[in-house]
């Protein structure tokens, strides 16, 4: 498409993104579109100021298919769209004060969160408890980010955490 | 309720005139070339001609007469529907046999034995399948039923159903030229013709047994999209072939004609039907005032698409499914709550009573009719159908699984090739075959033999089959609590995320067309088109016609929760013990978690099985958080600002959002909220004060304990009663009962003890959310749209 050159002079640094991110430049034309159709009083920010576009297409970059064809060079550990960084960023939702480890309490607001009102707080709790004994391997009545990911080691996270059209 | 009763008695007397029309037009192989609407009317009186009282003598007047004539044709026909509906009353009794033997097996079964019985007795079998009945009477009832498919489905069913006829006909010629079988004279049209027939999945008989199994849902639908385009494919087929058999020399310039005829066939089907529910579409736009009649436009014009397509010989099944699929996704925002109900209702029965009466009827005929053994053939034709299948299948996928985020495993294949059981289309298309052919008769026992093959030895080995190589199933197991919430957050997490990506596919074309159906479709085919989010619109739809049915609260168990609760005692005497979990409490758990966890918005139309109605879960969440919100605005003090969700003044978007994120953070107030409750239910109830605004805080004050204790409580197994048994007749029927709202306010006063009586049948709904429409409106932006009134039949 002859726009697509020019369209991309509107995307700051678009090399880099599609290097770091690994999507393809017409992907990223699209996700342009849709942040200005998202953002719209054109402040070039999203929700108050604070996600910019590049933001915008680092966070998506992570859920991105990974690509199983890959050979195993250094740079795939850097694509956002690996395992671990997809798993990084599942934990980040829970740890919201960043220090590293999933406490009892963060555990129980997301839990709050996703459960309805109908389970009392006794059953909350006991929910969280046996989580965090599941998980918990140093005893610390916390999980680590590696904790974190042995209790997800069977699971397939590439499909729970993948948008397919973002390949 | 009275009108679904109305609808069913109409559907039922257009039933009934077809089955009519079915014998009247005679034995089989007979075309009946007029159209139906002329034949109606001079065909109602039964063939047997008027027994007109005869004129010759003047007798007296009998008192007592017996006309059996007269009746006989429809009695005959109500006998054998009645008949095919008790046997499926009787399997369904007799739990265990369903779960082994697939419905189909059972009704060939009955089938068999009932025509062994009128062979012996010489009894002819009602001529009920001509190959016009079927295609315009039966079939479309099978169709219309069944509505989520995808592009994958298309490429299963078209390319495979090629593959499978093209590769079976030419190795059954092949057979055919060894004199040892004494086949010779079946050239290699009428092999191809056969081929057709014998290629054509059911998609009955296989949809049951997967359901049965439980397989994952990706497979499932491949499977029954399969199933259903493949009989589109599978007629017009057999429409070019037979045409192509009885031509005595075949010039290649036929054959092209013949394949672009195909896509003409396949291509103006799908167009004929696109076109149909568009018009239907805008028909029901109109329809605010006539709500009574909705179901019927949805079935005529998908009929009317059927006919119209079959009267210029193209693909009458594209045409109805498409019909059907264009009309799902804009009638369905039209018409009202009560008319969806009904149409579900109505294609639910009219589907299964066909599917019933044609397996029946293959057994039947099984039995009557003559049959012409050829031991080479028939089995070479099983052992073709069955290897081609398979090797059409393991092709198919290899070249589509790139295309695919979660690619077909083996055994998904292999799940895929033995789930191809041939059925009804087979069935009615053997026995449509021209005369002309010499060896119909083989045909029709060979299609005959291969059906009763698939159906019985397939069918019921399948299940030990997939669960012993254990096909991914849904996922139903129990894992580790960890990967339950954790999965969960995820799956949110993406529903969330793709949100924010916007309705956006790889698919360039499929981009262009939202934006086109977004901008002018909708404004022109539905009604009060904004494009609004799937929550938002049905959380507004429900929120009018049944905030009242969440207040009329069944009686609760004030049982004593199990173990967790005493858990969680110990718990707090103890300073930090290392809780040993038993079994049982990691079962409640795990139940908790699967019951109460927020479900994702589900994207495809999951098939819950065929006896049962699509599940609202979506919307009974809605009512959840409904719930929530109106004990949260019911906090002291927020009290006199509005009885509803939504605080005066504020618009709908923000606070929708607003509800969603309270949740994390109010948890104090939450656990506030809810140990209140638990004081407040030993309390008096009967404080008969008369203010309005104690009513609705008592209602809800039952209301809380009713989740929470209904919960814990074992017996509720199933999510359905669970959580809501206030919501059960909701659920079931879907159907909102805003009645007797300007019933007196007083009555409702003394009657909140009765409340907690109330079972199945929530009474009239609590005045004090009746007042307030009349005085809120300006301020609650929801109630601008008031599809809610207070005239209700």
């Amino acid at each position: 498409m002859g726009s697509s050159s020019s369209s991309r002079n509107k995307i700051p640094n678009a090399q880099e993104l599609m290097d770091q991110t690994g999507f393809s430049s017409a992907h990223l034309l699209r996700l342009y579109d849709r942040f200005e159709c998202l953002d719209r009083d054109n402040r070039g920010y999203l929700r108050q100021d604070t996600v910019d576009f590049s933001s915008f297409v680092r966070i998506l970059a992570h859920f991105r298919p990974t690509d199983r064809n890959r050979n195993k060079e250094g740079t795939q550990q850097e694509l956002p769209n690996s395992r671990t960084r997809k798993l990084k960023f599942a934990f980040q939702l829970y740890d919201l004060d960043r220090d590293g480890k999933i406490s009892r309490e963060e555990l129980l607001q997301v839990l709050r969160a996703m459960l309805g009102l109908q389970v009392t707080e006794e059953q909350l709790q006991s929910i969280a408890e046996r989580a965090i004994q599941e998980a918990d391997l140093d005893k610390d009545d916390a999980i680590s980010f590696d904790e974190f990911k042995k209790s997800l080691e069977k699971v397939d996270i590439d499909t729970k955490m993948s948008i397919g059209f973002l390949k | 309720l009275r009108s679904l009763g109305v609808f069913i008695r109409q559907a039922g007397t257009l039933l009934f005139i077809c089955m009519i029309l079915i014998l009247l037009h005679g034995s089989r192989g007979e075309i009946p070339s007029k159209p139906i609407a002329a034949t109606i009317l001079p065909s109602v009186k039964p063939d047997g001609g008027v027994q007109a009282y005869p004129e010759d003598q003047k007798n007296n007047l009998p008192m007592f007469t017996m006309n059996y004539p007269r009746i006989q044709i429809p009695f005959e026909i109500t006998l054998w529907v009645l008949l095919a509906s008790f046997a499926k009353i009787g399997f369904h009794v007799y739990h265990k046999i369903t779960i082994w033997v697939p419905e189909s097996c059972l009704l060939i079964s009955i089938g068999l034995i009932v025509g062994a019985i009128m062979h012996s007795v010489h009894e002819e079998p009602p001529a009920v399948l001509t190959s016009n009945v079927f295609f315009l009477y039966m079939l479309p009832l099978i169709v219309l039923d069944f509505v989520a498919v995808f592009m994958q489905v298309l490429w299963f069913a078209v390319v495979g159903t090629l593959w499978n006829s093209i590769g079976i006909g030419i190795s059954l010629f092949a057979i055919c030229q060894i004199p040892a079988f004494g086949v010779q004279d079946i050239n290699l049209q009428e092999n191809l013709l056969f081929s057709a027939i014998i290629s054509a999945v059911d998609p009955v008989a296989v949809l049951n047994v997967f359901e049965d199994v439980s397989v994952n849902e990706q497979l499932y639908i491949v499977v029954f999209g399969e199933c259903l385009f493949n009989d589109a494919v599978t007629v017009v087929l057999y429409n070019m072939f037979s045409f192509v058999a009885e031509m005595p020399v075949v010039e290649p310039v036929d054959v092209f004609i013949g394949v672009a005829r195909f896509f003409i066939v396949g291509l103006g089907g799908m167009a004929f039907g696109i076109l149909f529910g568009f018009v239907a579409a805008f028909t029901t736009r109109f329809t605010s005032k006539v709500r009574e009649i909705e179901p019927l436009f949805v079935f005529m014009y998908s009929y009317l698409a059927y006919l119209v397509a079959e009267l210029f010989a193209i693909s009458s099944i594209m045409a109805i499914i498409t019909c059907a699929l264009t009309m799902k996704y804009y009638v369905e925002e039209n018409v009202s709550q009560r008319s969806c109900t009904t149409i579900r209702h109505v294609i639910k029965m009219l589907a299964s009573i066909s599917e019933t009466l044609i397996f029946f009827f293959l057994g039947v005929v099984t039995i009557t009719t003559d049959h012409e053994w050829n031991w080479g053939y028939i089995l070479f034709t099983l052992l073709f159908a069955f290897v081609w299948r398979g090797l059409g299948i393991l092709v198919l996928t290899q070249i589509i699984n790139p295309f695919r985020t979660i690619p077909f495993n083996m055994k998904d294949q292999f799940g895929l090739a033995y789930g191809g059981l041939r059925g009804a289309v087979s069935f009615a298309l053997a026995f449509t075959l021209p005369d002309t052919i010499g060896r119909k008769q083989l045909f029709v026992t060979a299609t005959i033999a291969v059906i009763l093959f698939t159906v019985f030895l397939q069918g019921i080995s399948i299940r030990p089959l997939i669960e012993f190589i254990n096909v991914r199933r849904t996922n139903r197991n129990l894992e580790t609590i960890n990967v339950e919430i954790h999965g969960r957050l995820m799956e949110h997490t993406i529903a969330g995320i793709e949100d924010l990506c916007g309705q956006w596919s790889r698919f360039y074309w499929k981009d262009k067309f939202m934006k086109f159906n977004n901008r002018i479709l909708r404004k022109i085919l539905i009604r009060d088109s904004r494009a609004e989010s799937s929550i938002v619109a049905l959380y507004k739809k429900l929120e009018l016609q049944n905030a009242m049915e969440i207040l009329d609260t069944a009686s609760g168990d004030i049982s004593a929760a199990p173990s967790i609760v005493s858990l969680y005692e110990e718990k707090k005497s103890s300073s930090k013990p290392q809780k040993k979990f038993l079994a049982a409490d990691l079962k409640n758990m795990h139940d908790i978690l699967s019951k109460n966890m927020y479900k994702i918005r589900e994207r495809t139309v999951a098939y819950r099985g065929k006896h049962a109605l699509p599940n609202d879960n979506h919307t009974r969440e809605i009512l959840i958080r409904r719930h929530v919100s109106i004990r949260r605005s019911l906090r002291p003090g927020s009290f006199q600002s509005s009885y509803f969700s939504l605080p005066a003044g504020k618009s709908l978007e923000s606070t929708f959002p607003a509800a969603r994120r309270s949740y994390a953070d109010d948890h104090e107030t939450l656990s506030e909220v809810a140990y209140p409750s638990q004081r407040s239910r030993f309390g008096k109830p009967a404080r008969s004060s008369s203010s309005k605004a104690m009513i609705p805080l008592r209602r809800l004050g039952t209301l809380e304990e009713v989740p929470s204790t209904d919960v814990l409580n074992e017996d509720s197994s199933s999510t359905e009663q669970g959580v809501f048994r206030t919501n059960s007749s909701y659920s079931d029927s879907h159907v909102p009962r805003p009645r007797r709202l300007n019933s007196s306010f007083d009555n409702n006063n003394g009657s909140a003890d009765d409340l907690r009586n109330v079972h199945e049948e929530p009474s009239s709904p609590p005045p004090g959310w009746a007042a307030e429409p009349r005085d809120n409106t300006a301020r609650n932006p929801l109630l601008r749209r008031p599809q809610w009134t207070p005239k209700r039949k």
